[in-house]
């Protein structure tokens, strides 16, 4: 890695101040920007670490009976501490990567960096949770803007992240074989208001909301409500583990058992 | 009872105590006074013309020692070749040099450009960045059948095509086998590839080269499976220091699995260097730089036919294969797709006529060279599979087909060369039926499919050939090296042993193994005897661990030198006992006179040779120390039949392995649990390679599976428990431990079965699939399900 420098600071607004130098960039767990950084393909001036916010971590729930899980929260503790409200989410927390992933990667870090194969924006995304960040609030909807692109502005940092607890979710994951990632997740929540799914891993444009599925599941949540549903395979990620046209069926099989699954 | 020590003894691995308490002692944890790093400045497009490299600025960077280029090396010889290899019209194969840095022209993607020898890692490395190459890009050779036709682009312009030999075997047979095959009653054809693996040992390499200018000495420690053949190759054929001016030691080595066989440029540029800029070079491979520069495996292009009498007996078999070298000739590449696999295509069969043609192809590629079972699993491989597919075809059970064509005669001269001294095929075929529960595979399958799932079967035989190598004979094939191996038996005053091998042990156990021989042959705990390994300053010239060799070869050597050291205690002890040397008795560690209760104890015999003071000092010498090299007179033939049951999910064409078998004959066993582990070892790679790894270009040369993020290992939840048995032991009947080798084994006889698997199950489903390319991945699988 290139030499840069280092903060540490307790809340969030000695982060985001921190944050104004220039070239300086957030550190949640690391599990995605050291790499990068090893590989010398980020050169920051300065890291802030916001591990040490004592205000960004852990679950709680809301007034609204929201989960709220802080920015800085790892992936274990999700799983661990969210278990009890949103089961879904938890289980979904508790196969990201390996144990030393899960105890040091964040929520925030993962939503931030929106890898079009990672978990979390389909969670967040068909929960249709908010992203808060130390100036605003912005709806899942709104935020992920395609691969590796969010509506997050610079130095600006997520500070917690909020879910309406659904009635039945379920995540099902198809492993990518050599970085168990996701080839294609689908992530299924049924509210009292409809039914959301939103399919990562498979598109070129990041996560998305498979409308079609929803508006079937919405009328009638059995998995035999998608039978003859399909997703273009266009515009479908096609590389050496699989093709669109692979990826787009993996979308329409994952959908109907995370209907099977969800409780 | 199961014995506790000794021969057939089980005692654990003493070695794994240090390996897994982080008190092991690897290359990398070497560090001396006044030590360099040097980081290497890599290719990134695979075949370029270097019109000039720009170091000025680089050099003026802070903490810069030295900056070598191609040009530096000029004078040095180019990495060597081990095998020459003879074509099928009787001419020396392509033989292109191999510089230590390139030189005028990049030739793969991860190929040396520069050096930077720094004060630490980073400053190297910053100043790498600095460097400004002017390259002119040529079009890159990937394809291997593309490379071989007239107007290819050439790798090297000094070669007169891209085909480094095309080798026939047995040629004087190429008649009668396309003869035997235009009258077969039958013809089963398949077209497959044995798909490119990167090894992956779990310790990347490492060199630090290191020289001392008062007595001009050169020290190389290296991640080697075979100090002694580095310093051959590096002193005799690259930097010419003599083998007494030149240590290579490998001290701990986290695996190898043949990829730290070779004589890598990254070693001689480390010994060079640390001579040129008076200062130890270090270097440690990144896991990116494995990726890119560590010889990779396998990557064969074959058509294989296979041609049966009307009754199904195979009558000839004749093959078609490219074989991939790379850019470069790797230390044995030349070998293993040649000596290496063209003679196992008899397989287990008595099929009377073979022959095996092989095009070694130049491309933009790492080089190519042994992988664990190198050449053999290639051969199983192809025949396992068209077996399977001419009992389909034949539409009969592909274990009878097999048992119907097993060599059942012993010694048994293949028609390609080679006689198989013991075995028994259908010994190991019964017990693999009784340990896999063949007969229980139809309730298995009909659960399997009351989930919706789709159960497959597959078996296949295996035979290898290791214990490597006869020297008179590899030298008429070509080996430029003999393969026998050295041991010495030094016994110490107090009669505590050290065995000075020849053999390195990076994961085989050899440390808890090698001493359970001698304990067997004296009576001596074993804690008494300790293996010393990997330095060459210290053991005799072996030629190292690799091709399932060193029990059987350097095993035997340690045998015949502790014979050589029974012998003369015993006359020792007849002098002390005032008896013929003729009536002493070893036993449990006592020597006694036969017939009588005369006896004295191992160590004062010992003690008697090394203080002299009542010693037969005018028939022999003090001392109690013997050397003995041992040259096989032929391979050893490990032979086995496996099983995999898989199920597989029709939505996502997903395979999980559920059943796992192996009947392995071994001939003797010297630590079953060793053993077991070895071939547990060895499927582990077999099924990665059936199911999930992958090396792959794309068509500009560029490694697109260049980390784990895109090159799946398997992990311990791809594989199922195994059931593995050795009991069916057929000796070996040409060494002295009767042992045969089971290093390879796993890795050799895994892949077909998995896919035989694969096909059965989609069968089953009603899926017309009569093959998949390995890696069989869910995508794969689906494909062809989808295209059936
Ligand atoms: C071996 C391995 C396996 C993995 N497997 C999976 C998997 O199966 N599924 C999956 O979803 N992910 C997986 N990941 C990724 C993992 O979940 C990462 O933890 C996550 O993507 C990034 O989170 P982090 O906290 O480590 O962020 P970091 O690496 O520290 O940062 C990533 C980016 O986010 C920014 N950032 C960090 N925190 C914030 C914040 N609070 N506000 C604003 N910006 C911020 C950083 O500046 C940086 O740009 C895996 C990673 C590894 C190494």
């Amino acid at each position: 890695m290139y030499a840069f420098d280092i903060e540490r600071p307790s809340t969030i607004a000695d982060a985001v101040a921190a944050l104004q130098g220039e070239d300086a960039q957030a550190l949640g767990g690391g599990q995605t920007l050291i790499p990068t950084l090893k590989q010398r393909l980020a050169a920051p001036s300065k890291l802030v670490s916001l591990s040490g916010i004592g205000e960004m971590q852990g679950v709680c729930v809301g007034d609204d009976g929201a989960v709220c899980i802080g920015g800085a929260t790892t992936h274990a503790t999700v799983s661990r501490e969210a278990a009890a409200h949103y089961p879904g989410l938890a289980a979904l927390a508790s196969h990201i990567g390996d144990p030393a992933v899960r105890n040091r990667g964040t929520i925030g870090g993962s939503l931030a960096n929106n890898d079009p194969a990672a978990c979390y924006p389909a969670a967040a995304l068909a929960s249709g949770a908010t992203i808060v960040t130390n100036n605003r609030e912005i709806a899942a909807d709104d935020y992920f803007q395609g691969m590796f692109s969010t509506a997050l502005d610079e130095g600006e940092v997520i500070t917690e992240v909020r879910f309406p607890v659904p009635q039945a979710a379920n995540y099902q994951k198809f492993l990518q074989p050599a970085s168990r990632f996701a080839l294609v997740g689908v992530f299924v929540a049924k509210y009292a208001d409809g039914v959301r799914v939103a399919v990562t891993g498979a598109s070129e444009n990041g996560v998305f909301r498979w409308a079609e599925a929803e508006a079937a599941l919405s009328a009638n949540f059995a998995a035999s409500a998608l039978d003859g549903l399909t997703v273009d395979a266009d515009g479908m990620i096609g590389d050496l583990h699989g093709s669109g046209t692979y990826r787009a069926h993996l979308v329409g099989v994952n959908t109907k058992r995370a209907v099977e699954a969800a409780s | 009872m199961p014995k506790d020590s000794g021969i057939g003894a089980s005692p654990k691995r003493r070695e794994d105590l240090r390996f897994l308490t982080g008190a092991g002692k690897y290359t990398d944890d070497i560090n001396i006074h006044g030590q360099t790093y040097v980081h290497f400045l890599r290719a990134d497009v695979a075949h370029a013309t270097i019109n000039s490299i720009d170091t000025s600025a680089a050099a003026t960077m802070p903490g810069v020692v030295h900056i070598f280029t191609g040009a530096d090396f000029e004078a040095v010889g180019g990495i060597p070749c081990g095998w020459q290899i003879t074509d099928r019209f009787g001419e020396p194969m392509q033989e292109p040099r191999h510089p230590v840095i390139a030189h005028g022209t990049i030739r793969h993607v991860g190929e040396i450009v520069a050096a930077v020898v720094g004060e630490s890692l980073e400053q190297a490395r910053d100043a790498a960045e600095a460097i400004v190459l002017d390259l002119t890009e040529k079009p890159a050779v990937v394809d291997m059948k593309a490379a071989a036709a007239d107007g290819s682009t050439k790798v090297h312009d000094d070669l007169t095509s891209n085909i480094c030999y095309d080798w026939g075997f047995v040629e004087e047979n190429r008649d009668a086998v396309d003869q035997a095959i235009k009258d077969a009653a039958h013809v089963t054809t398949l077209e497959l590839v044995n798909n490119r693996l990167v090894a992956n040992p779990m310790e990347p390499r490492v060199a630090v080269g290191e020289y001392s200018r008062s007595d001009d000495m050169h020290t190389l420690h290296t991640t080697s499976q075979n100090p002694h053949v580095i310093r051959l190759l590096m002193g005799a054929f690259v930097l010419g220091i003599p083998e007494h001016k030149l240590r290579v030691v490998a001290p701990d080595v986290g695996g190898g699995f043949g990829t730290k066989i070779f004589h890598y440029a990254e070693e001689a540029f480390c010994t060079f260097a640390a001579k040129a800029v008076n200062r130890p070079v270090k270097w440690t491979s990144t896991r990116s730089e494995a990726f890119m520069s560590d010889a990779h495996g396998r990557d064969h292009v074959t058509k294989i036919e296979l041609a049966m009498d009307a009754d199904n007996n195979f009558t000839a078999v004749r093959t078609e294969t490219y074989a991939n070298m790379g850019a470069y000739l790797s230390t044995f590449a030349s070998s293993v797709p040649t000596w290496l696999h063209g003679t196992l295509m008899a397989g287990n069969y008595k099929t009377p006529l073979i022959y095996v043609n092989v095009k070694a192809m130049f491309t933009n590629t790492v080089p190519v060279d042994a992988y664990r079972g190198a050449g053999r699993p290639e051969a199983t491989f192809q025949l396992e599979r068209v077996i399977d597919k001419a009992a389909r075809e034949r539409g009969v059970d592909p274990i009878a087909l097999r048992r119907q064509n097993f060599v059942t005669e012993f010694p048994y001269a293949t028609p390609v060369a080679v006689e198989y001294d013991t075995g028994d095929y259908e010994a190991t075929m019964a017990k693999l039926e009784e340990i896999a529960d063949i007969g229980g595979f139809a309730t298995r399958r009909a659960e399997s499919e009351a989930k919706g799932k789709l159960r497959g079967l597959g078996v296949n035989c295996y035979i290898e050939a290791c214990g490597i190598a006869p020297s008179n004979l590899v030298g008429q094939l070509g080996a430029r090296a003999g393969l026998y191996d050295a041991a010495t038996v030094r016994v110490n005053a107090t009669g505590s042993i050290s065995v000075m091998v020849g053999a390195h042990s990076h994961g085989q156990g050899h440390e808890t193994s090698f001493p359970q021989v001698i304990s067997e042959m004296i009576g001596i705990p074993e804690d008494q005897i300790d293996i010393v390994h990997g330095d060459t300053s210290k053991i005799p010239f072996g030629m190292g661990t690799y091709g399932s060799r060193s029990l059987a070869v350097c095993g035997s050597a340690m045998v015949r030198a502790a014979e050589k050291v029974i012998n003369k205690a015993k006359k020792i002890a007849a002098h002390l006992l005032e008896a013929s040397d003729a009536d002493i008795e070893l036993k449990d560690g006592q020597f006694s006179v036969a017939g009588t209760d005369k006896s004295v104890a191992w160590g004062d015999v010992t003690l008697a040779a090394y203080v002299p003071h009542n010693y037969p000092l005018e028939d022999i010498e003090p001392g109690l120390e013997e050397t003995a090299f041992y040259d096989p007179a032929n391979f050893t033939y490990p032979a086995g039949a496996y099983a995999c049951e898989v199920e597989v999910d029709p939505d996502t064409g997903k395979v999980t392995i559920e059943r796992f078998s192996a009947a392995d004959d071994f001939g003797n066993v010297i630590n079953p649990m060793i053993v077991s582990g070895q071939v547990h070892g060895g499927i582990a790679q077999g099924v990665g390679q059936a199911l999930l790894e992958n090396c792959a270009y794309d068509e500009d040369g560029q490694l697109i599976s260049a980390s784990y993020m895109d090159y799946a290992m398997p992990r311990a939840d791809d594989l199922p428990f195994y059931t593995v048995d050795h009991s069916c032991q057929t000796p070996c009947t040409h060494n002295p431990l009767g042992v045969k080798g089971c290093g390879e084994a796993g890795a050799i006889g895994s892949p077909p079965s998995v896919v035989n698997a694969v096909v059965d199950a989609l069968q089953s489903g009603g899926k017309n699939v009569t093959h998949i390319d390995m890696p069989l991945t869910p995508s794969r699988v689906w494909d062809a399900m989808n295209n059936a």
